[in-house]
């Protein structure tokens, strides 16, 4: 953690749909620009550098495409970086953000994450046979459903635990205007009667694929005090990213995602997780991951999570409740979904979670990102109170 | 700010690489720019790279390189889509920040694998431009023309550029296109989009560069003549050709005056001119004088490695000052069409 104490003291987003078609991708970024600039009550003029994240240029076929995008995002005569870390590239983005802040460098900076999938084809995009490598052709839920498996076989958890997170967090959703799914009628057995994808997801246990748009303001301890609202104090950031091809990596429960969580939790003071946070954002695609990152992120003992899930207390009235905001499960803009985790857990401490609110006791919460084949881990500790 | 030097650098250049992947070409890059370091991969604290997808044809390039620099036990790492230069400009603000006081930064592509004039039109605005298909070389051509136009030079001077960089990278051993040319005989070759000529158009290079930078202790502790970094910064331009004077680069501009180019004397400035007008115009836009050494390395023009050009730049300057040939430098780093994105870093020996 730099000198300068940095908080969020704006935040924006698009409503997230499946397509798009009314707005061009400058439209859609500066659309959630424009409101967390409001948020912040700033305009672009304000910005002193603008950090844009977004995952593989192929999901809409522009390279490097916020070269084009510099000017709808006021970024004109400013320093403009992009950040690309695949899945966990939201997180990254605003944790590159606030160390601008942090170092002293800037006193607000401007971040934005996206996807607008409906440019392309993402199962395409990950799939494009490389040069020189073993294709994998298997899009994402093909990677993940066979180390969903080894968790099943390794925790004995039974099978309809990730059908409970797929009802949750499209139910939560359904208090999120901005949500991608509303789907008012889901329950258990609707999950269990949608088609089987790659064993044991069905349907409803994955993700969408969203068009959308999250953006922060980060600022000073000084701007901090000068904006409208209340605004959420960054306790932590980290980040961790292990090998690919390394026969030694336990995919299941990630040694880097171990590892950025003691960190950010020793940043931020936190001794027990699920105690000294009000809620969590975590990046959860695929229904299972949520009992999976519950003991990956320290939430429980090993091979527990699915009975903290099966209990309820991950519920929006449980104890520490995951992805109040309806989490990746109802919408997912790619490169976007991981800050839109870090940005609703700033709107939960800074009290503006609207419908989605959780009751405040500890003012923390968590949001968390992650990519590629579980390899790369992005977090950050958010609270109401000043860090100490 | 804390002090920040580069103390390791190490490239690997090809024209067009048959054999060897890009992870096999990070390999001896990271080592060797841990070796010039002497320095462990396990003490340098942060890892970022700056690739691009499209070179390759896939998507998360940057996923088997850091295999290939190595991330176990788990790293602290991030990845720009940009050349390196912004690699390290980030390896840097995370130095600012006291959470780290070493890194390592490597870029690399094989623009051998595709049509990469072309591969980068996708640059350009997806709605109104790039289904236009103007190649980079056809941007930049416009550029040139515009930048001759409103100056009154004739294309002379862009020979003059291209046969001197040409002449200069005979003395690097990483340069691709290299030859004792003089600027008539250049001048006698075909135009091939008009006013530039090939010499004039950076080659296709395929590499990986890597460097390794620490705050003051580190370096001092590691290296005899560290190349400290006394400004950094970066601009960018709105892309729109009809939104920016051509005839200049204002983000270039101003990042120069941010970085501090006229806090002292330049002896030498390693430009990232892909294209010969390029150098004309950044050599105004950073406000470099005639006295100054421009791209002795034989620069872009010599080696053109995308993604890895620009941090090659600072690289070059660097081993100029940790080598003692030089005290004070300028390395500029670019990327878009028409120069659009600028990096200015100001490199000086200690003292």
């Amino acid at each position: 953690m730099g000198s300068v104490r940095t908080a969020v003291v704006g935040v924006g987003q698009t409503r997230h749909v499946a397509a798009r078609h009314d707005v061009s991708m400058a439209g859609l970024v500066r659309e959630a620009a424009r409101e967390a600039l409001d948020d912040a009550g700033m305009d672009f003029g304000d910005v002193d550098a603008v950090v844009i994240g977004k995952a593989p240029d192929m999901f809409e076929g522009v390279v490097m495409p916020e070269l084009y995008l510099a000017d709808a995002l006021g970024a004109t005569g400013k320093p403009m970086l992009r950040v690309h870390t695949a899945g966990s590239v939201g997180g990254s983005t605003a944790i590159v953000a606030a160390k601008l802040v942090m170092a002293g460098i800037h006193e607000r900076v401007l971040t934005v994450a996206f996807e607008k999938q409906s440019e392309s084809n993402a199962t395409w995009g990950l799939t494009v046979e490389m040069p020189f490598s073993a294709p994998l052709v298997a899009g994402a839920g093909g990677y993940f459903a066979p180390l969903i498996r080894a968790y099943i076989r390794r925790s004995g958890a039974p099978s309809h635990i990730g059908h409970l997170v797929a009802v949750k967090d499209r139910r939560n959703a359904l208090r999120n205007p901005k949500a991608h799914l509303h789907l008012p009628d889901i329950d258990l057995k609707a999950v269990e009667e949608s088609f089987l994808l790659w064993e044991p997801l069905r349907y409803l246990d994955t993700c969408p694929s969203s068009d959308g748009a999250m953006a922060l303001v980060l600022g000073s301890e000084d701007v901090a005090a000068t904006v409208p609202g209340p605004v959420a104090w960054i306790h932590g950031t980290a980040m961790r990213s292990e090998p690919t091809m390394f026969a030694g990596r336990d995919q299941v429960n990630p040694r880097a995602g171990r590892e950025c969580a003691a960190d950010v939790y020793a940043q931020a003071g936190v001794t027990d997780p699920r105690r000294d946070f009000d809620c969590a954002e975590v990046y959860v695609p695929f229904s299972w991951y949520e009992p999976m990152w519950l003991e990956n992120l320290g939430f429980c003992a090993q091979g527990e999570g699915w009975k903290l899930t099966e209990s309820g207390a991950t519920a929006l009235d449980g104890d520490i409740p995951w992805n109040p905001s309806g989490g990746v499960l109802s919408s997912n803009p790619i490169g976007a979904s991981g800050m839109i985790r870090f940005g609703e857990a700033a709107q939960q401490v800074r009290g503006r979670a609207g419908d989605c609110q959780v009751p405040l006791h500890t003012g923390r919460a968590l949001g968390h990102a992650y990519g590629g084949g579980s390899q790369f881990f992005s977090m950050w500790v958010v609270g109401a109170e000043l860090p100490a | 700010m804390r002090d920040v030097a580069v103390i390791g650098f190490a490239q690997v250049i090809s024209a067009r690489e048959r054999e060897r992947n890009e992870v096999e070409l990070i390999i001896p890059a990271v080592r060797g720019a841990l070796a010039d370091a002497g320095i462990a991969r396990s003490e340098v604290d942060f890892t970022i790279s700056g690739s691009c997808d499209y070179l390759s044809g896939g998507p998360f390039t940057f996923v088997s390189g850091l295999d290939a620099a190595g991330a176990w036990p788990p790293v602290k790492e991030s990845h720009v889509e940009m050349d390196a230069a912004w690699a390290l400009y980030e390896a840097w603000v995370a130095i600012q920040t006291g959470d780290v006081d070493s890194a390592l930064i490597y870029g690399f592509g094989k623009s051998s694998l595709g049509d990469l004039h072309e591969i980068m039109t996708l640059q350009t605005d997806p709605y109104t431009v790039a289904p236009l298909w103007p190649s980079m070389v056809d941007l930049a051509a416009l550029q040139a023309s515009v930048f001759l136009a409103a100056t009154g030079r004739s294309d002379a001077e862009l020979a003059a550029v291209a046969a001197r960089s040409r002449r200069a990278a005979l003395a690097n051993p990483y340069a691709v296109a290299a030859e004792d040319v003089a600027e008539d005989a250049l001048l006698a070759r075909p135009v091939t989009h008009a006013p530039l000529r090939d010499a004039d158009i950076a080659p296709i290079t395929d590499g990986a560069a890597a460097m390794i930078i620490a705050v003051r202790d580190v370096a001092e502790r590691h290296c005899e003549r560290p190349a400290y970094l006394r400004g950094i910064e970066h601009r960018v331009d709105p892309q729109g050709l009809g939104l920016r004077d051509l005839t200049t680069s204002t983000s270039a501009t101003l990042a120069a005056h941010a970085a501090g180019v006229a806090d002292g004397p330049v002896e030498v400035a390693e430009l990232h001119a892909q294209f010969s007008h390029e150098e004309l115009i950044l050599r105004e836009a950073l406000g470099l004088g005639d006295d100054v050494e421009v791209n002795p390395s034989g620069g872009a023009l010599g080696a053109n490695p995308v993604m890895a050009t620009g941090l090659i730049r600072i690289g070059e300057v660097a081993t100029r000052i940790r080598s003692g040939a030089v005290r004070r430098g300028v390395a500029h780093a670019a990327q878009g069409p028409c120069l659009q994105q600028n990096l200015v870093c100001v490199l000086e020996a200690d003292r």
